[in-house]
């Protein structure tokens, strides 16, 4: 008995340590003390980040917060997709996304989320951007409809008046063409849509544009009058590709080579979809939460859930003495285990996700009550501690267990069938059970073993 | 000895009481849907001082101008929320600049538009997804309860269970009709999320329960039915009572010190705890004994 025992407790100390570096803050200010007149100071903390820094391992575990927590703009957008032929929707809505992506990124926001789902009959787009709460600016920079277009170098015969200024070129277009570039009359409407193929002679991945027939001709004008030099293709304003043009190509298809790895390949051949497949989107749905309504939800959820914290430490300690304090570092222990899991996964967290987390609480504060009651009962009929500790553990352990196989069922079931909120509740909870089976079998009775050694 | 079998139609007279009144408000007022289910939108405008009569009618005016229906607006402070129809972008920004014309600096603090589409699909995805697990768990107590002695049935103790959570929605969700309509408290996303915890807590409870009597039916063997069940009942009331204690005083921190966004979230799950707890103990075990008696007397007629 004494080995594993040994064993799991150290275990146990080191998972906890690992999961306090990781759930530290890197400094904590401490509030001015009015009676020492000390000014406001800043602590700096060892943490996880600390010890890695030296060895280059730093890492960002901080919590994701969801919108209704950080702050942001969140945009359900529907997309119109009557003109797209029904095996090409699922390529067209993959295009729009990307678009969207881009469009964010340029803007430069961090870690905006933007999903596709596919729900009623609808194709839908799930715009979320942490940050953003002015709705409107949001809507006009992503709901546009992408825009293809491709440019040439301008002839020298031109007179100097019809070339655009280099301010109102693409951004790329000046690097790849130089000044003199002009738009030609093809856009993404000529091209009918792009794949990814693989090279017969090399077996390269490559891109392959398909022209419908008014685009073939144009495309073959373009490329005889532009043989050995660079064609820009423009999506939204910048370039995503610059192929030089080996022959005239008049036969509609064109191919894209270049050293593309498939991922690669994959990328362009998204981006020129979007150009090829454009669906229109209508918004079905927008909110927009301000930051600071976020943090003080945050803020408050904070300090409740502390004295929460407390409340149940101190219920716990005046009903079960020593196994209270037992109790009290199971809890501790299991809270900063599943803080860690949610840091690292890492778990988007709600509101509907803390829900989820609470619940988890009380069915870890639940397991050691279960285990505790059962102890007591066996000591009652005169059994000595020792005795009463592995009856009254294997005897709680069957409600322990059904009890929570039966959350993880519905949490698992909620996470396949749910809707966002839904499946971050079911997500949170699903972790918390199974981290408090953990806590129930491992912390709480080696720390009892301990206990009545 | 406590006797809690033998009072079991006392308690669920009790339960009645409750629910009943909640079923019928149901019935005749419904629920008070929020725009998440409804479509609309909900903006909150934050002003530079205390929000003024003059001030709430220039909202008035300018919603009027643009043509959307106002529900209802609530003052708080320095900020108002306003429910309306649905409205585009643009005649959001559009609201925005009249009033900051004429009120001086106004902030958007939160705005949400809504379309129809999106609160029902929540609903409805929620409702099959409650269903499925329900009769998941109802397989998986029936499994794991299999080895149960005669008289009982494990098939008896999924049902019972899951008639106990039943008991607890219908706790919760007519409580709620009726506070929408007296109270004017709104059922939002956030109250799905309430009910799923409930049903959580629910069941672990009612198996908690469970547990102890299949224990109790294996190891002692000659007693009736009714004095196993109220036997397994004593001997986990103190649990029941002490972990529904330990929920309900977080639940208590979190309604005093959480802020007004989890307010009634956290209100739903108070009356869930209690709910559950109540149910585990009075309804679903003496539920399997009703059952049982009631399989003896068909026994008898035949």
């Amino acid at each position: 008995m004494k080995g594993p025992s040994n064993f799991l407790t150290i275990v146990i100390i080191l998972v906890t340590i690992v999961s306090l570096l990781i759930n530290l803050p890197d400094s904590v200010s401490l509030p001015k003390l009015p009676v020492l007149n000390t000014s406001p100071a800043t602590v700096k903390l060892v943490n996880i980040n600390t010890l890695l820094k030296p060895i280059g391992l730093e890492q960002n575990v901080a919590f994701r917060r969801g919108l209704d927590l950080e702050g942001g703009t969140s945009i359900t957008l529907r997309a119109e997709m009557k003109a797209i032929p029904s095996d090409q929707r699922k390529d067209a809505l993959e295009s729009a996304r990307e678009v969207i992506e881009r469009r964010i990124n340029f803007f430069g926001v961090s870690e905006p989320v933007i999903q596709t789902s596919f729900v009623n009959n609808d194709y839908r787009i799930i715009v979320e951007i942490p940050g953003v709460t002015d709705v409107n600016q949001a809507v006009s920079l992503i709901g546009q409809t992408a825009q293809l277009s491709f440019w040439e170098e301008a002839p020298s015969a031109t007179p100097s008046g019809q070339i655009a200024s280099p301010s109102a070129l693409p951004l790329g277009v000046e690097q790849v063409i130089g000044q003199s570039a002009r738009q030609t009359d093809l856009t993404g409407k000529d091209l009918k849509k792009a794949a990814v193929t693989f090279n017969q002679n090399t077996g390269e991945p490559q891109v392959q544009l398909t022209f419908t027939s008014s685009g073939t001709k144009k495309f073959g004008e373009i490329t005889s009058r532009n043989v050995g030099k660079i064609v820009a293709i423009v999506l939204d304003n910048v370039v995503i590709q610059a192929p030089r043009v080996n022959e005239p190509i008049l036969a509609g298809t064109a191919e894209i080579t270049g050293g593309f790895t498939l991922d690669q390949a994959k990328a362009v051949q998204i981006q020129l979809n979007a150009g090829a497949l454009p669906i229109s989107l209508s918004v079905l749905e927008q909110r927009a939460i301000g930051a600071t309504l976020g943090d003080q939800t945050v803020q408050k959820s904070l300090i409740a859930g502390a004295i929460g914290f407390l409340v149940i430490v101190g219920f716990m300690i005046t009903l079960y003495g020593r196994l209270g304090i037992v109790a009290t570092l199971a809890l501790t222990v299991y809270t900063l285990l599943t803080l860690t899991i949610f840091r690292l996964i890492p778990v988007t967290l709600t509101l509907a996700g803390i829900a989820g987390f609470i619940l988890s609480i009380g069915i870890a504060v639940d397991a050691n009550i279960l285990i505790f009651e059962r102890m007591r009962e066996e000591m009652r009929k005169g059994k000595s501690a020792h005795a009463s500790l592995d009856i009254g553990f294997s005897r709680a352990w069957s409600s322990i267990r059904d009890s929570n196989i039966a959350s993880i069922i519905t949490s698992g079931v909620l996470m396949i069938f749910g809707t966002g909120m839904v499946r971050g509740f079911a997500l949170t909870l699903a972790i918390g059970v199974l981290v408090s089976l953990f806590s129930a079998i491992t912390v709480t009775r080696t720390l009892l073993r301990i206990v009545y050694k | 000895m406590l006797d809690i079998i033998k009072r079991k139609n006392l308690y669920f007279l009790i339960s009645l009481l409750v629910i009943i009144p909640g079923i019928v408000s149901l019935f005749v007022y419904g629920l008070r849907l929020s725009i998440e289910f409804t479509g609309g939108s909900r903006t909150t405008l934050v002003f530079s001082k205390a929000v003024s009569d003059k001030a709430e009618q220039s909202v008035r005016d300018a919603y009027a101008v643009e043509n959307i229906e106002i529900g209802t607006i609530q003052r708080s402070g320095d900020a108002l929320i306003v429910r309306a129809g649905t409205m585009t972008e643009k005649q959001d920004a559009r609201l925005l600049s009249s009033l900051t014309k004429s009120e001086g600096n106004v902030r958007q603090e939160s705005f949400e538009n809504i379309g129809p589409t999106i609160g029902k699909e929540t609903t409805t995805k929620a409702f099959y997804a409650v269903l499925l697990a329900s009769a998941l768990i109802v397989l998986y107590i029936v499994i794991s309860f299999r080895k149960v002695p005669k008289p009982a049935s494990s098939l008896q103790f999924g049902i019972c269970a899951i008639l106990a959570v039943l008991h607890d929605v219908l706790a919760v969700v007519g409580i709620f009709s009726l506070l929408g309509h007296f109270f004017h408290v709104e059922i939002d996303s956030l109250f799905i999320t309430a009910i799923l915890t409930v049903i959580g807590f629910s069941v672990h409870d009612t198996i908690v329960v469970f547990d102890r009597i299949r224990e109790n039916l294996l190891r002692v063997s000659g007693q009736p039915f009714a004095t196993i069940v109220n036997n397994s009942i004593l001997q986990t009331i103190v649990r029941s009572l002490n972990t529904s204690l330990t929920a309900i005083l977080v639940l208590l921190t979190l309604l005093l010190f959480g802020g007004e966004t989890i307010r009634w979230f956290v209100f739903a799950l108070l009356i869930g705890v209690i709910s559950g707890t109540y149910s585990s103990i009075f309804n679903a075990a003496p539920l399997l004994v009703v059952w049982e008696e009631y399989n003896q007397k068909r026994k008898k007629k035949v």
